[in-house]
């Protein structure tokens, strides 16, 4: 595949479908949608087997270049982090066509479109290699998911697609006058180079800062999360999906790709407020999720819980912590957007979000009720799904780096464990009260298709993750090589066992504890 | 003494004059009938000014002992002013045609506005500044009373002539100042003098004159007019208002700017800055209660001119360069948006300017609504539509020079002004249909928009096109 402009392609592909889906019917536009996204799925999954996993390959592949922009380019490739990021895309998107097949009934053609249009920029964001290419693909998503929540969303959804686009966009253009200084100081617009590029350590705070308010925002973390409720529970159900799925994931990509190898030193010196934020995100969004008597509420602020271990994983400045954020975003990716499908499934048949309308829906639709426990338990991170595996990693990260923040964001597993399982008890089980619940039919085979895959995936990276860190790995272990000079001193003291001939051991272990003793007390 | 290379290097002004004087007869000797063929002729006259262009370049930059300069930068700017003054003619038949108010003065007196705004973009002296100035501020006058019958029109016609000879009178002041305690007119004199250090008299002939020119590119505080002006205006001169006269006038205050008060940078750059942010900050607020489009539209063009002042502010050919690129893509936005604006009829064909009208048009009228979302989007100055790159321009400009704390309230202040466009594109995407409108649009209004669409939507492939005219326009004021 040398030199062949796969990902190109992969964008161009998604947007000939938006542009064709303008013109044509309601039922064309369905049905190119679905191609378009499948086709791009294939060259999605050709992507990974052509990639060089060994990790002696160069680190970013599948590069272009086109200077056509004047002061910037049309500069692609992908690192093993970019792959995975757009192997989620690519897996999510169909699943979201086939989410809005019966479920958008009015001017399919524009709903289609503005969804392979925010395919297109998704891609271009894990893609962009071109410092201002990035912040474009970045920045343009508003548009699409705008149209996507103010025209298809629920019943207040004007006030919702506001208050996201504001909020985002706010939140961005600050991080873009940060970019501008950084493009003059470091005279190029090329992301691999300014990774490498250091930094004044006094200017990188501010820098910090500006990357930080975009990515926080879009992440999101506490207390700038607010957006992120109301946007999920106005968007329909495959807007939901991908905002949960994708979209949230470009503000943890923002911060391994930017925040952390171009400001080691103030990411380092600012980790305790990220670490701050990030435990009174899970322990008081876990608790709000606890009331919440509106389902997609609910799983937005789980989301909410589920990213902040993406950002204490993230900067635990460790391997393990880094790979551990990965797999959460990964494994999030998959399991908030199919429990939103989930959701999705029963609103379409009794059209509300109301908890309380539902009950005892395992008597009536027990294969919804299976595989809605099932995402259920992911979602909890019972080991053999996706989410144990990231969690538990960052977790353990984040332990080397600080012993209270892992204290403090373990509990997040029981609490979310807590509002997860309350949540299936009150739908699923107990007495069916409710008429009209009782009646509803099980899942069809439109709807089996959209939620057994992302089944099987979950699984997949719950019993063999191997097969997504492994493209993953060289990319993580160069940047914790990158952010080991300024990583903060651990308050763990965890100690490896190398088994060394005893003596020297003895020694070295000794001269090593020394210090760390001094420390602690 | 006159040569010929003076005369081949305001080669473009005379073509104008002679096909605007011609006109200006076969209308009065053909009468109120001749409309379709004056019209026509008027934007060839502008196209065949607009190919002299080279003409004029190559024999410039100075003409006239340095009265006129014909350097780059008049050239990109007269370019852009002749294009936005043919469509500007291009737009207006099919407005005036339900009461037939269109009559034969009107191209005539947008070709003489043109002539007065090529004096300013390229005047080397105060004394052509002057003139150019009033030439265009006369015309313009006129044309903002062009609906005699209608009392709104009458009155922005009145309200602009008073206003402005205000304006025109400060200015005139401070060229006296400046003229007095300097002892020249010509540009390079006023730049010499101040050269060696800068009086209090020198000053305040520079506030008087930058707080005349304020006026003319309306900005805050020299807004007040602009609203009334533009809402009351027939709409096509309007679209001409908010576009050519625009151009022109920022290119006279970023030349006089750099070619005479370029010593005393320090001076006027406080200023500017001021003036920028209160432009971006006012014009964003203010148009946030607008429920007419045409109001809302002046607002918008002075908050457009806030972020074009920050690349003046920044005082580098960086942004010199950025400024002219915001105006050129400024013009291409406003032309489109107008060319959205004047299909905005009810079901009689009748004109509507509110905003609460547009609501559910993408139902009805797809491309139009798309043509909206288009234009809105770029003024809001979303990526990845053009109007994104004159912003971008402006602030890495600002930021090159240093100027990184303004850069950053800027664009944070454009959020704000995100707001209000963003409701035009609600109402019109999101609301439900409640008055029906127009079924079809003209042709000639579809042509200007979807060519002004594409700019938009592909603009970034003109790229390396426009950075090199702007960067071309900006270092021949250096």
């Amino acid at each position: 595949m040398d030199g062949f402009p796969i990902l190109s392609l992969m964008m161009a592909v998604p947007m000939a479908g938006a542009i064709a889906c303008l013109f044509v019917g309601a039922n064309s536009a369905r049905w190119i949608a679905l191609i378009a996204t499948l086709v791009d799925f294939v060259l999605g999954m050709a992507l990974w087997a052509n990639f060089d996993q060994s990790g002696g390959g160069a680190q970013w592949q599948f590069q272009e270049y086109a200077p056509i922009f004047g002061k910037f380019a049309w500069a692609l490739g992908i690192d093993g982090i970019a792959l995975m990021l757009i192997a989620l895309t690519v897996f999510l998107m169909p699943i979201c066509i086939g989410a809005s097949w019966n479920a958008i009934e009015k001017r399919v053609g524009e709903y289609m479109a503005a969804f392979l249009f925010m395919e297109v920029l998704m891609i271009g964001v894990f893609t962009a290699q071109d410092l201002y290419l990035f912040y474009i693909m970045f920045e343009a998503g508003l548009i699409p998911m705008y149209l996507i929540i103010g025209i298809w969303g629920g019943a207040d959804r004007i006030y919702a697609s506001y208050k996201f686009f504001l909020y985002t966009l706010f939140g961005s253009v600050l991080m873009l006058i940060a970019m501008m200084w950084m493009v003059h100081e470091a005279g190029t617009t090329e992301i691999p180079v300014l990774m490498a590029y250091n930094f004044d350590p006094h200017v990188q705070t501010w820098l910090f800062l500006a990357f930080f308010a975009s990515f926080a925002v879009k992440m999101p973390m506490w207390p700038v999360h607010t957006w992120l409720p109301d946007a999920h529970v106005q968007a329909p159900t495959a807007g939901s999906v991908i905002l949960a799925g994708v979209l949230l994931k470009m503000g943890g990509y923002g911060f391994i790709r930017f925040s952390l190898p171009m400001f080691p030193e103030a990411s380092a010196q600012l980790a305790p407020l990220v670490w701050g934020l990030s435990m009174v995100a899970v322990v008081y969004t876990s608790l709000v999720a606890l009331v919440q008597s509106d389902m997609k509420k609910l799983i937005a602020y789980s989301s909410v819980a589920h990213m902040a271990i993406v950002t204490v994983g993230l900067f635990a400045f460790n391997q393990a912590g880094i790979e551990g954020a990965m797999m959460v975003m990964l494994g999030h990716g998959l399991v908030a957007g199919a429990l939103f499908l989930c959701v999705g499934v029963i609103y379409d048949r009794l059209h509300t979000r109301e908890i309380a309308r539902y009950g005892g829906l395992s008597i009536n639709m027990p294969r919804y009720a299976m595989l809605f426990l099932f995402f259920t338990m992911a979602s909890v991170g019972l080991p053999g799904t996706s989410n144990f595996v990231g969690e538990f990693l960052a977790l353990m990260g984040i332990y080397q780096a600080s012993t209270w923040v892992a204290l403090v964001c373990t509990t997040g597993i029981i609490l979310g464990a807590a509002y997860m399982l309350y949540l299936y008890r009150r739908i699923c089980y107990g007495e069916q009260v409710n008429a009209d619940a009782a009646a509803m039919p099980d899942l069809s085979g439109r709807e089996i298709w959209l939620l057994a895959p992302i089944a099987a995936v979950v699984l997949w990276m719950g019993v063999y993750p191997e097969s997504f860190l492994k493209p993953m790995r060289p990319d993580i272990l160069a940047l914790e090589a990158r952010l080991a000079p300024a990583a903060p001193a651990g308050d763990s003291k965890i100690k490896m066992g190398a088994p060394k001939p005893a003596g020297e051991a003895h020694e070295e272990a000794h001269h090593e504890e020394a210090p760390a003793h001094g420390e602690a007390h | 003494m006159i040569d010929s290379a003076s005369l081949l290097a305001v080669l473009p002004e005379l073509i104008l004059t002679a096909g605007g004087l011609i006109l200006m007869l076969v209308a009065a000797f053909g009468g109120d009938g001749t409309v379709r063929l004056v019209n026509t002729l008027s934007v060839l006259t502008l196209i065949v000014a607009g190919v002299a262009l080279s003409c004029s370049l190559a024999h410039g930059p100075d003409a006239f002992d340095g009265l006129v300069r014909a350097d780059a930068f008049s050239v990109y700017a007269k370019a852009l002013i002749y294009a936005a003054a043919a469509a500007a003619i291009l737009l207006a038949p099919r407005f005036f045609s339900t009461d037939s108010a269109l009559r034969p003065e009107y191209p005539i007196l947008i070709l003489f506005a043109a002539i007065g705004m090529g004096m300013m973009v390229s005047a080397g002296d105060m004394l052509t500044l002057y003139v150019g100035l009033e030439m265009n501020s006369l015309a313009s006058y006129v044309l903002a009373s062009f609906m005699r019958q209608d009392g709104r029109s009458s009155e922005a016609g009145l309200k602009y002539f008073v206003l402005g000879s205000l304006a025109s009178g400060i200015l005139l002041y401070g060229i006296s100042l400046l003229y007095g305690f300097t002892g020249s007119t010509a540009f390079d004199g006023i730049a010499v003098a101040l050269g060696d250090g800068v009086g209090k008299g020198e000053l305040f002939g520079l506030v008087f004159v930058l707080a005349g020119l304020a006026f003319k590119i309306s900005a805050v505080p020299f807004h007040m007019w602009t609203p009334d002006v533009y809402e009351g205006a027939p709409t096509p001169v309007t679209t001409f208002f908010a576009s050519a006269p625009k151009v022109a006038a920022m290119g006279l205050t970023v030349r006089v700017a750099i070619e005479a008060l370029g010593p005393a940078g320090l001076d006027w750059q406080q200023i500017v800055i001021f003036v920028a942010l209160a432009s971006i900050l006012f014009g964003a607020v203010a148009a946030i209660g607008q429920t007419n489009i045409k109001r809302l539209m002046a607002y918008s063009s002075i908050n457009n001119v806030g972020f074009a002042l920050i690349g003046l502010a920044a005082g580098t050919p960086a942004g010199v360069a950025a400024t002219m690129s915001y105006m050129a893509i400024y013009v291409v936005m406003t032309i489109g948006a107008f060319a959205c604006i004047l299909q905005m009829r009810d079901a009689d064909g009748k004109p509507v300017e509110t905003i609460a009208s547009l609501a559910g048009l993408s139902q009805s009228r797809k491309g139009l609504a798309a043509g909206f979302a288009v234009f809105m989007f770029s003024m809001a100055g979303i990526p990845p539509l053009f109007g994104f790159w004159a912003k971008f321009l402006v602030f890495d400009a600002a930021v090159a020079s240093g100027l990184t704390a303004l850069a950053a309230f800027g664009i944070a202040a454009s959020v704000i002004g995100a707001f209000y466009y963003l409701k035009i594109i609600k109402t019109i995407y999101f609301d439900e249909p409640t008055g029906a409108y127009e079924a079809k649009g003209g042709a000639v209004e579809n042509v200007i928009l979807t060519a002004c669409a594409v700019v938009i939507v592909l603009g970034y492939l003109l790229n390396p096109v426009l950075d090199q005219a702007s960067a071309a326009a900006a270092a021949s004021l250096f």
